[in-house]
């Protein structure tokens, strides 16, 4: 058991668990103020990853900083809904110097695991830079590595020790990301975050990137409400310590992480009243039976349904909008297309499937089609020396990104006969046209791209309603004229909601990718 | 719709004027020239306010580097200031001042010569101290010496701006077409290229190129080139700084068409947030961000306001400013082909002289007399060669 650490909030004192996640503490501990949006409204956590901004507090009197990424350490101080808005003035600036190595890999989900396993084991030296504090990307997000899974702990152990004779094992850069690079004869990476090598620099002969996914969230009235949350940010808020005691929950959304999630809230405390899915029953059911060739799959799908008694599972239902007020949701509108209900909640959790994040590559200048980042037989992209695995290729989960991961990392270490080894490569066949059903099985219908009603805001970091926004502009003069998508965020929630409204396509990717200090800059 | 009447629908359309370009200058012209009562036709290759407009930093602003400048900029300025009522929100208008931040004593000479001259011109300003400045402005560096205070300079979002011109024309009769490039220029008439590739001739009484940095395609005699510029954009921290800061050396970095330069220049939004600028370069047309110019500015800018380098940077673009020789636009007939105005080549001034430029196209279009001495800005002046405009004056690097 971790001791409890006690943090400072709004002067009141809170006790969590040592490791827990700010944000999850303070959700947890019933805050569900945590910012004003720049019309007043009071938001709160939705993506727990880092990407949406929206749980951004003041910690140690530093402005905009996202609780979902900060663990709680004894005496943080931590201001909500804050006033009075200042830059933070450290007392000493840190550089994080200039690290070498043949392969950078980018992201410590599966995907980059399994690459820089698979590189330093042919020998390259391996550097992994990740935003987590522990290994894992966001499906093996863990606090304690005894609660992950066998298949996790055996991945996160072996890439510890990954090393050919003579070599030696990746160095692993936590909290740190990159919000630039450049290729030239060596491919440059700049790091920013808090890490302890995160104002610095990685100089790499080759890079993997392992960027994963974030989730596509479509706007409905009332989905900025605190307690409105991503499936996959309920998930990561729950592994970042988030108790659920006591809340009603609605899940909702589509896709295969609706019952985990489900699960993992009622383990949590929560009474789950429901769990809607979009798709209809048959689509499920079609993509359920093609689990059986799956067995593990199937399997663990039949002992979340079990933890669910008492949830009501509707097919072809979906979230139409939702009431509250300042302070949190109070119900979900439900639909089925022809009848309407209202059931009362104290977290709604919705989202529909995942968006593979695709900005470095763009900014490196890989060739993207259709959001995916297009690679060869061995993973690698357009750009020489620079590959590609899991999410960003297209959305496919874990056991996809680890063989493309190995066939990766094998390929940018030069390993590339064992790159191409028939078992991975056919792996990799099946495990992509197994992401492609899973697409086509939970692409979200018609009705569900089209909730947002004339003043839902489409754009949470601008606060820009649908109606301020006029179809018939291209994406550039919607983002000049109304800072849609200009926000700290930078379109990275609102762009795929712009694109499922409106049909723009993302723009041009500029250094800072996610943002960094200005100090970063010079 | 038969032939006939297709072409009498054309012959109909045949307006007073065509405006190329909607970008501040252009938008502001046909504002002016509809106000006049004259049909008027704005055409733009891309958008309202896509172009240089949408870069700018919006900084209304009287500016001394030349006497032509100081009366053009001061003119300008207060046309803004009338129209600042009707201006939507979105328009962002506000009157924050701007402060010529002097780093040492010698700079403070410069500031009173600066003051002089607005005084001469009556433009209020007034110069404060070091611990004045500190009072201020408690976020810029300690030790500084001082500042030349000039509190009615605005601040406005530009690409609304441009945008609320254009739709103000639209609804007092002129016409918009987004998407329809101009070819050429011949004999009074301009060859168009809608976005659905078909191309015709529009003739028109007057023709006005508010092209900026495009200007010289349609007239290739015209001496703008495009001066590449980075900004940066930060979250919001409302109580940073108060008024637009600007280091009174980023004259001699705007002055001439010199190589690389930087300097400081932070303008508080109305957002909250912090726009931090600024560079220049001459690198054609390529808008990619030049990281070691942009570590440049940023440093000049963490030099003066410590604090910044621990502002959350959002967002970085680039820009191009349609740059003279002289520093001055080009404001008025092209006497070297019937019925061509010429209204560009306003360099990082665009934005504040938008309305003279308009007042002073408007005014020769309709054979009045102009508001202000119109000779400086003639397109026809003699300039000085490129090559001697670079020579003129060392670059102002960061220290």
């Amino acid at each position: 058991m971790p001791r409890d650490v006690t943090i400072i909030v709004d002067g009141r004192p809170i006790a969590a668990p040592e490791g827990t996640t700010l944000a999850s503490a303070l959700l947890g501990a019933g805050i569900t103020q945590f910012r004003r949006s720049v019309t007043g409204e009071s938001r709160a956590p939705v993506c727990g990853m880092g990407v949406c901004f929206e749980c951004r507090v003041t910690v140690d009197g530093r402005a905009h900083q996202r609780s979902c990424l900060i663990p709680c350490t004894d005496g943080l101080h931590v201001e909500t809904m804050p006033n009075d808005v200042r830059p933070w003035v450290p007392a000493v600036h840190t550089d994080g110097g200039v690290r070498t190595c043949d392969v950078a890999v980018i992201g410590g989900g599966p995907a980059g695991i399994a690459a820089a396993t698979a590189a330093a084991e042919a020998g390259a030296r391996v550097i992994v830079i990740d935003q987590g504090v522990r290994p894992g990307g966001q499906i093996w997000r863990h606090r304690d590595p005894a609660s992950l899974p066998k298949l996790a702990r055996a991945w996160i152990a072996r890439c510890e020790r990954a090393r050919a004779d003579g070599g030696s094992a990746p160095e692993w850069l936590a909290r740190s990301t990159v919000f630039d690079a450049s290729a030239g004869d060596d491919i440059v990476l700049r790091l920013t975050g808090e890490g302890p090598a995160a104002a610095g620099t990685v100089r790499a002969r080759r890079v993997v990137i392992a960027t994963g996914a974030r989730e596509l969230f479509l706007p409905f009235p009332g989905w900025t409400l605190p307690g409105v949350m991503g499936l996959g940010g309920a998930q990561a808020l729950l592994k970042g310590g988030m108790t659920a005691r006591g809340w009603r929950a609605v899940v909702a959304g589509s896709g295969p992480l609706l019952l985990p999630v489900a699960a993992a809230l009622a383990h949590a405390g929560a009474r789950v009243t429901y769990v809607v899915e979009q798709a209809p029953l048959s689509q499920a059911v079609s993509f359920g039976a093609g689990l059986w060739s799956r067995p593990a799959k199937a399997l663990q799908a039949v002992r979340y349904g079990a933890s669910l008694l008492g949830a009501r599972i509707r097919f072809g239902t979906w979230v139409a909008s939702a009431e509250g007020d300042a302070d949190r949701v109070a119900c979900a509108r439900l639909t089925n297309g022809r009848r309407a209900w209202t059931v009362p909640c104290d977290v709604l959790c919705c989202s529909y499937g995942f968006v593979p994040n695709v900005e470095l590559a763009r900014l490196i200048g890989c060739d993207i089609q259709r959001g995916r980042v297009t690679v060869d037989a061995t993973q690698q992209t357009s750009v020489p020396g620079v590959w590609c695995a899991g999410e960003p290729t297209g959305v496919a989960g874990e056991s996809a990104a680890l063989v493309e991961g190995q066939i990766a990392g094998l390929a940018a270490a030069g390993a590339d006969a064992r790159a191409h080894s028939a078992r991975l490569q056919r792996a990799r066949d099946a495990w992509r046209r197994f992401g492609d059903s899973l697409t086509d099985t939970f692409r979200p219908r018609d009705a569900v791209r089209a909730l947002a009603a004339d003043d839902t805001l489409v754009c949470r970091c601008e606060d820009v309603r649908r109606d301020a926004l006029d179809p018939s502009w291209t994406v550039r003069q919607a983002k000049l004229y109304t800072r849609v998508a200009m926000g700290p965020c930078q379109g990275m929630v609102c762009g795929a909601a712009c694109a499922n409204l409106f049909g723009w396509s993302a723009g041009t990717v500029r250094p800072p990718v996610g943002g960094t200090e200005v100090a970063r800059l010079g | 719709m038969t032939h006939a009447a297709r072409l009498g629908a054309r012959r109909s359309a045949r307006p007073d004027v065509v405006v190329i370009g909607a970008g501040i200058v252009g938008a502001a012209c046909a504002l002016a020239l509809v106000r006049e009562s004259l049909d008027v036709l704005i055409v733009d290759a891309s958008f309202t306010g896509g172009g240089s407009t949408a870069a700018a930093m919006g900084h209304l602003v009287v500016m001394d580097d030349s006497p032509a400048q100081l009366a053009l900029t001061a003119y300008s300025r207060g046309l803004w200031e009338r129209m600042a009522d009707e201006l939507p929100a979105d328009c962002e208008y506000e009157t924050r001042g701007t402060l010529w931040v002097a780093e040492r004593d010698e700079d403070l000479e410069a500031a009173r010569a600066k003051h002089a001259g607005y005084a001469a011109h009556g433009v209020a300003a007034s110069i404060v101290d070091a611990a004045e400045l500190a009072r201020l402005e408690p976020a810029l560096r300690p030790g500084l010496a001082g500042a030349l205070v000039v509190p009615g300079d605005s601040v406005l979002y530009p690409p609304n701006a441009a945008r609320w011109c254009v739709e103000r024309a639209v609804a007092l009769g002129a016409r918009l077409r987004e998407q329809c490039e101009a070819v050429s220029i011949d004999r009074g008439a301009v060859r168009v290229r809608g976005a659905d590739g078909v191309e015709e001739t529009v003739s028109a009484g007057a023709i006005v190129n508010a092209a900026g940095i495009d200007a010289p395609r349609l007239v290739p005699e015209l001496p703008i080139v495009p001066r590449k510029g980075h900004l940066v954009i930060t979250d919001r921290y409302p109580a940073l700084c108060h008024a637009q800061l600007v280091e009174l050396g980023y004259l001699r970095s705007a002055h001439g068409l010199g190589g690389e330069s930087v300097a400081f220049n932070v303008q508080p939004r109305a957002t909250g947030q912090l726009l931090i600028g600024s560079s220049r370069e001459l690198v054609g047309r390529d808008g990619s961000v030049n990281r070691a110019l942009l570590g440049e500015m940023v440093q000049r800018a963490m030099w003066f306001v410590p604090a910044l380098a621990q502002c959350d940077a959002i967002r970085v673009w680039t820009g191009f400013r349609p740059a003279t020789p002289d520093g001055l636009p080009l404001i008025g007939r092209w006497e070297a082909e019937t019925g061509v105005w010429v209204a560009a080549g306003h360099e990082g001034l665009g934005i504040t002289t938008a309305p003279g430029t308009a007042a002073l196209i408007a005014a020769d279009i309709m054979g009045r007399g102009a508001p202000i001495d119109p000779a400086p800005y003639r397109p026809t002046r003699a300039m000085p060669r490129a090559d001697a405009a670079q020579a003129e004056e060392p670059s102002c690097r960061a220290t």
